[in-house]
């Protein structure tokens, strides 16, 4: 019977059933960062335990580090200390850590792939929702919780249940100034932000299928924004080029031994899914959440719909997301004032992600009254847009350029949202208070629409300003 | 139950209700109180910038104050994977939640943490979010092992995914000695993958 590459990976990594009927499921590669692990730490001290695999196991640096001046010690005492955490277990434990001197440190889930530490086949944790990323690789990849990482830290294994497969396929073809953001918020709006809750999402379709790298881990990234466990996409051509030459990938002949068992690992032709969701491509146009989480989203030409169109389940929901956005029903998105753009975070902070909002900043400068910020994922990311002279295209038209780091993306180091301000942002959640401020309101959106509302004032729909 | 039993069979208590649906964790517990190295003041923060704009918040009221069976809406927990959210709402007194449904991560840190996270029908958990209003000083009996809530006179079908269920009744959610019994069959299945052998 043709399997899924969910199958095939499950299998290889089970180590045994649990009396539980749960899988003991062994992590081919562990990401760690300051904010998820101190505690995990401590409670492996207190057990006197070691790190199982330290050489599986990889550190960085992102959550909390500021964007501007990043000499240590931090101007935040308790940014500090969890920095100096993360550096001391580091050392303790033997693992290795990709700090600001090494020129590779970055968001977790940027720097995985662009290292070639994530690749096909692998299962991969981290201690944050976003680890479904990797996923674009061809791995399967669960964001966990602190007493999980003490468990992969420990064990390298997680005890899991393994998770149903829903196939989206997305077919046709995406319009000019539609990109992979877009094809995940509209996956979003249309399968729902629980609608994924017991599954995997394996992305397929002729829009996945030419999608770059870069573009897949932006869909997978916001799997878990759909409720899915994980989401992946399998490997093809694309990826095995994508990995080829990495530091971390294999080298010579090893690379074309793994290309091998990359390609036997990727879902057969004729296998089954447990469900297939099918969208067009076509009719997706630029994407902007208007409400409270990744779901309440629209295409940018609509109105906002009327509570009444919810289930009344969600009703309420639906008019708090107003409330707070301070909303109305039937007004057009297009045109709601911001204050705050930001192109940045491991959804969007990338250098395709960079190159695309740098093509519409060249049209004009940003609003007198916006403060927009440009955020490279990595340092690698910061370099490659330097080289191409991004930087000077963002400066010159009023965007501030800023050291890698999570940024305005979830409010933990000094970039966020003040007061009641209104983000265009290009990160994954716009959750009350997550960008900083407790009143704080965020619009979801590609990079290329987070610019083109940096120099238009308001949300502005791209393909416009592109024409 | 004592601090060495760790089976989870029933948790007994009176309950509190947060209404609505997708309450994410980054509402259970804003970002910036997750810059700490130890768990031991997120108890304190739980809702806590929805507590401030909203004096109504259940967790402001003095009503539910002692409340240890949380009943919530749907996809509750949905968002970060910020164990400081289950770990919160434990050390503001929660032992079990009752919901529609579940974020995924969310349920799995609170399997970690031995609280037992049942889902129940929407139309139940009106009823019970609206009962429990009514009598807050009712005990709400959570039973894990039958997969039902009792309320007054009133038995609620619930359910719990089969491996969570048998992880928290039989004691074995504090996974690392779990996963520790496997020994060297760990080692083995690595040297099975070839990414791990160098190809």
């Amino acid at each position: 019977m043709a399997r899924t590459l969910l199958d095939k990976v499950w299998d290889a990594h089970s180590v045994r059933t649990l009396p539980s009927g749960q899988t003991q499921l062994l992590i081919g590669l562990h990401l760690i960062h300051e904010v998820t692990t101190p505690q995990a730490f401590q409670m492996l001290k207190d057990a006197k335990l070691k790190v199982r695999m330290p050489e599986r196991t990889f550190a960085t640096l992102d959550h909390i580090i500021p964007t501007t001046d990043q000499t240590r010690p931090y101007k935040d005492p308790l940014a500090e200390e969890m920095a100096v955490h993360m550096i001391r277990n580091a050392k303790d434990f033997g693992v290795p850590l990709f700090d600001m001197a090494t020129g590779k440190q970055g968001i977790v889930h940027v720097i995985g792939p662009e290292l070639g530490l994530s690749q096909p086949g692998m299962t991969i944790a981290c201690g944050d929702s976003h680890t479904s990323t990797h996923g674009a690789v061809g791995a399967i990849a669960f964001g966990i919780g602190t007493t999980q990482v003490r468990d992969v830290l420990a064990t390298q294994c997680l005890a899991m249940a393994k998770p149903k497969l829903r196939q989206v396929r997305v077919d046709g073809a995406l319009a000019k100034g539609v990109y992979a953001k877009d094809v995940i918020l509209w996956i979003i709006n249309q399968l729902g932000v629980k609608g994924g809750v017991g599954f995997a999402y394996e992305y397929a379709g002729s829009v996945i299928e030419r999608m770059t790298m870069e573009e897949r881990l932006t869909v997978c990234n916001m799997s878990i924004e759909g409720g899915a466990r994980c989401g992946y996409v399998s490997p093809d051509q694309t990826t095995i080029d994508y990995v080829r030459g990495r530091p971390y990938a294999p080298q010579g002949a090893a690379f074309d031994r793994a290309v091998t068992w990359w390609k036997g690992v990727a879902t057969e032709p004729g296998a089954e899914f447990d469900d297939v969701k099918r969208l067009d491509g076509g009719a997706i146009e630029p994407v902007v959440t208007w409400g409270i989480n990744p779901g309440m989203s629209l295409g940018v030409s609509q109105r906002i719909p009327k509570p009444e169109s919810a289930s009344e389940a969600d009703r309420s929901t639906f008019r708090e997301a107003l409330a707070h956005m301070g909303f109305q029903s039937d007004q057009p998105i297009k045109g709601a004032k911001i204050d705050v753009a930001f192109v940045g975070s491991c959804t969007n902070g990338r250098l395709s992600d960079l190159r695309a909002a740098a093509e519409v900043a060249k049209k004009g400068k940003v609003a007198k009254h916006v403060r927009a910020l440009i955020v490279p994922g990595s340092q690698q990311v910061e370099k490659a847009a330097e080289a191409e002279g991004l930087h000077e295209i963002f400066t010159a038209a009023g965007f501030e350029w800023r050291k890698a780091g999570c940024s305005m993306c979830l409010g933990m180091n000094p970039d966020v949202l003040v007061g009641r301000e209104m983000s265009a942002s290009s990160s994954n959640r716009n959750f009350i208070g997550r960008q900083g401020s407790p009143t704080g309101r965020t619009l979801l959106m590609s990079p290329a629409m987070v610019a083109a509302a940096a120099i238009s004032g308001a949300v502005a729909d791209v393909r416009e300003i592109l024409k | 139950m004592s601090p060495t039993d760790y089976t989870r069979r029933q948790v007994t208590g009176r309950g509190i209700p947060v209404p609505g649906n997708d309450i994410d964790t980054d509402r259970i517990i804003p970002a910036r109180f997750l810059k700490e190295v130890t768990f031991e003041s997120m108890g304190e923060h739980a809702f806590e910038d929805a507590r401030k704009q909203n004096p109504e918040h259940p967790f402001n009221s003095p009503v539910y104050k002692g409340a240890s069976v949380l009943v919530v809406g749907q996809n509750f927990g949905c968002g970060s994977s910020r164990e400081h959210a289950p770990q919160a709402l434990m050390r503001w007194g929660i032992r079990a939640i009752v919901g529609g449904s579940f974020g995924e991560i969310f349920f799995g840190n609170c399997v970690m943490l031995g609280i037992p996270c049942l889902t129940v029908s929407q139309a139940d958990l009106e009823w019970l979010q609206r009962e429990i209003g009514k009598a807050p000083q009712t005990p709400v009996n959570v039973d894990v092992d039958k997969q039902e809530v009792r309320f007054g006179d009133r038995t609620i079908k619930a359910a719990v995914p089969e491996g969570a269920r048998k992880q928290l009744v039989g004691g074995t959610w504090d996974s690392t000695a779990v996963l520790l019994d496997a020994g060297t069959a760990i080692e083995a299945t690595a040297k099975k993958l070839p990414y791990v052998t160098g190809f």
